[in-house]
């Protein structure tokens, strides 16, 4: 079958970020992604549970995006305008999707 | 003396002191007990829309005068005072630089409605009344004191740290709108509208709160365990000593403005109480180099324990002193 070359970007960041890292991606003419949310983990600021969490101030999210590879340079570079300041992880694979129309 | 001794015993032996003193004991001994997140969220809810209600239907019942209005701008006042005095003391006592104590006060001029709520169930359970507008007072002391902060970090920095999204997030967050909407409902059914709900906001909320106290010992303890080392011995002083200076202050404003007996406490308690959901969540957004195992651990694990377990017998006994009741 016929497949197409493109990148997925996972960037987890704080769930209080969230709105804005979305905002600034739609703005960078990325409209498809999606939210995900992270139960937990340890990093270079300790460890941390979603377990009781009432407050947005603790939790984590991860935003996934798989979009064509010319157009990864405007989606991190509105990415890190957000994220540069707080906890989080970018990370870049490179992927294949059968439907190249929809990214 | 005596009394607060009595009040402070009678406290540690109630439901609500116990359940989060089994949360907290339970997250330093490492057990695995947990709340799953979409429980305490459906706790806190309920907990604010229960408050908030009787609140509004008590100042339907009561009639609405000028003091509701002074009281809220009493308040508003405590809230932007409260950090430079918190930020002046935590700066004496400790190490903690600029950035982080600003951080911190923030958190100190704002309030901690479960404390709030704790503190209201253990006046009822004393019979003790309070003007059901204590409610509003607390909605409109969660923001203040987030602009005193930034205020005290921006000075001399160019630009400021506070945009018009980060000012919606923070008078449109979720608790406040809850909390000052179901007052609103409150006070527009008033009585009646109480009866035909009672059963559900009015029998159930010691035990949920007693559920919602373990949780939140469990995130106490876990939050110690997490900021062991964070804290100086001159910061964890500043934990126990600022809610007292706050509720002082609150204490001071409740008898300029006549509060009743109850109305003090409360007035107190929010004076006197740190916030650890809508604050820590305006600081990751405006002040992400701020250290949250600073601020958190110090509202959440050092000066919560400390107004649930002493402050709120403390209050009552200092408001039962200076106004009698």
């Amino acid at each position: 079958m016929q497949t197409h070359k493109a990148k997925r970007v996972e960037i987890t960041i704080e769930t209080i970020m969230e709105n804005r890292l979305t905002k600034a991606m739609r703005d960078a003419g990325v409209t498809g992604y999606s939210v995900l949310p992270v139960r937990g983990g340890s990093g270079r600021s300790g460890t941390w549970t979603r377990a009781g969490q009432i407050s947005r101030a603790e939790g984590m999210s991860q935003v996934v995006c798989i979009i064509r590879p010319e157009r990864l340079d405007a989606l991190l570079e509105a990415a890190f305008a957000v994220v540069e300041t707080h906890i989080g992880v970018v990370c870049i694979t490179d992927c294949e999707v059968l439907r190249a129309e929809r990214f | 003396m005596t009394d607060i001794f009595a009040l402070a015993a009678d406290n540690l032996i109630s439901p609500i002191v116990l359940s989060f003193a089994l949360g907290l004991a339970a997250a330093l001994a490492r057990s695995d007990l947990s709340i799953p997140e979409a429980i305490a969220k459906a706790m806190s809810i309920y907990l604010l829309f229960a408050i908030g209600f009787k609140g509004g239907v008590s100042v339907s019942d009561h009639g609405v005068d000028l003091s509701l209005g002074t009281t809220i701008l009493a308040g508003i006042v405590l809230s932007f005072a409260i950090p430079f005095v918190a930020f002046a003391l935590l700066r004496l006592l400790s190490r903690i630089d600029r950035l982080n104590a600003a951080a911190v006060a923030g958190h100190y001029g704002s309030i901690s409605i479960v404390t709030f709520v704790a503190a209201t169930s253990v006046l009822q359970s004393k019979g003790i009344a309070a003007e059901g507008f204590m409610v509003a007072v607390a909605a409109a002391m969660e923001a203040p004191a987030i602009l005193s902060a930034l205020w005290l970090v921006s000075r001399g920095e160019a630009g400021g740290r506070m945009d018009a999204g980060l000012m919606r997030e923070i008078m449109l967050n979720g608790s406040i709108v809850l909390l000052v909407g179901a007052f609103l409902i409150g006070w527009i059914t008033g009585p009646e509208g109480l009866a035909e709900i009672d059963a559900f906001i009015v029998a159930p909320f010691k035990g949920v709160l007693c559920l919602f106290l373990l949780d939140m010992g469990l995130v106490a303890g876990r939050g110690m365990q997490k900021g062991r080392g964070a804290l100086g011995i001159g910061a964890v002083v500043f934990g126990v000593t600022m809610p007292v200076i706050g509720g002082l202050l609150g204490l001071l404003a409740a008898v300029i403005l006549g509060l009743s007996p109850g109305g003090a406490v409360l007035m107190m308690v929010l004076a006197a109480s740190a916030s650890y959901i809508a604050v820590p969540a305006a600081m990751r957004v405006a002040l992400p180099e701020a250290n949250p195992s600073i601020y958190l651990t110090l509202s959440l694990g050092v000066t919560f324990p400390f107004n649930l377990v002493l402050g709120i017998p403390l209050y009552m006994a200092l408001a039962g002193m200076v106004i009698g009741g």
